[in-house]
């Protein structure tokens, strides 16, 4: 149950960050380039690869398994998504923008893993 | 005037939010339950490929049913809670560059590119075929 109870506060958090980030983004840079989505999944990526590699340390508080249900199944997952850049990415190319497609596609790829390798050495580093 | 205003505009920003909230707890779940039931072939991520994949089949047929040419009628709450909530809660990026960057740190590079290349090139075929069936739909006539 409290597995359940975990999942549903970080979904709840993920889900409401990633609207209201998308939304602010949208407004003050517009929305030719889906810059908000980027920001989310590079962050995301960044932020989980800090949690996964703390969680590598058996005795830190994210080996155990209702703060990681919290914060990297419900909130870092709901944070993220995959729906939107696809849809995102479908919009581009069929309004003819594929060099912008091609461009979201491989920048959204590169720095996500980046990002996530990033948390991963920064981890590494201060142990 | 413009107190009342902005006060319907705060109940629609609430009631679009509380949307995306239930939708995100929908997805988050069921994302959660297929991680349960789908493990992982030869230490492929199979249930992470599964969640975006068909997250973004659904997010390209029901986005393009209830779009401005779409033949069903979705309210702005409704469609923010499937695409926005659910859609986004469900699919996820991050467990998708968590799970490359431990194949690459565990020296299985091979599985690690296979599940980039794989991942992008199904998201991409999945929101696609969702569209185009949609288009499909849409055209057919009558109700």
């Amino acid at each position: 149950m409290s597995n359940l109870i975990s999942i549903v506060l970080g979904s709840v958090l993920g889900g409401v960050a990633r609207y209201f980030i998308s939304g602010v983004v949208a407004r003050r840079v517009g929305e030719t380039f889906p810059w908000g989505t980027l920001f989310i999944n590079v962050s995301g990526a960044f932020l989980i690869g800090i949690f996964g590699d703390m969680a590598e340390d058996k005795t830190s508080l994210l080996a155990s398994p209702d703060p990681w249900l919290f914060a990297v199944t419900g909130f870092l997952g709901c944070y993220t998504t995959v729906s939107s850049f696809s849809l995102q990415t479908l919009s581009l190319a069929r309004d003819g923008q594929s060099g912008r497609a091609l461009g979201y596609v491989v920048i959204s790829v590169a720095l996500s893993l980046a990002a996530a390798g990033a948390g991963f050495a920064l981890v590494d580093w201060m142990k | 005037m413009s107190a009342r205003k902005s006060k319907t505009t705060n109940s629609k920003t609430a009631i679009l939010y509380t949307s995306v909230a239930v939708g995100a707890v929908l997805g988050g779940v069921a994302r959660w339950l297929a991680s349960l039931l789908i493990l992982p072939v030869s230490g492929f991520p199979l249930a992470t490929l599964f969640v975006n994949v068909t997250g973004s089949f659904i997010i390209g047929f029901y986005g393009t049913l209830t779009g401005p040419d779409g033949r069903w009628f979705a309210s702005a709450e409704q469609r923010q809670l499937v695409m926005t909530g659910f859609c986004g809660g469900y699919t996820t990026f991050s467990s998708f560059s968590l799970e490359t960057v431990r194949l690459l740190r565990g020296g299985l590079t091979e599985t690690a590119l296979l599940n980039i290349a794989v991942s992008v090139v199904t998201w991409l075929l999945a929101v696609w075929l969702g569209y185009a069936v949609a288009v499909r739909l849409n055209r057919l006539k009558g109700d």
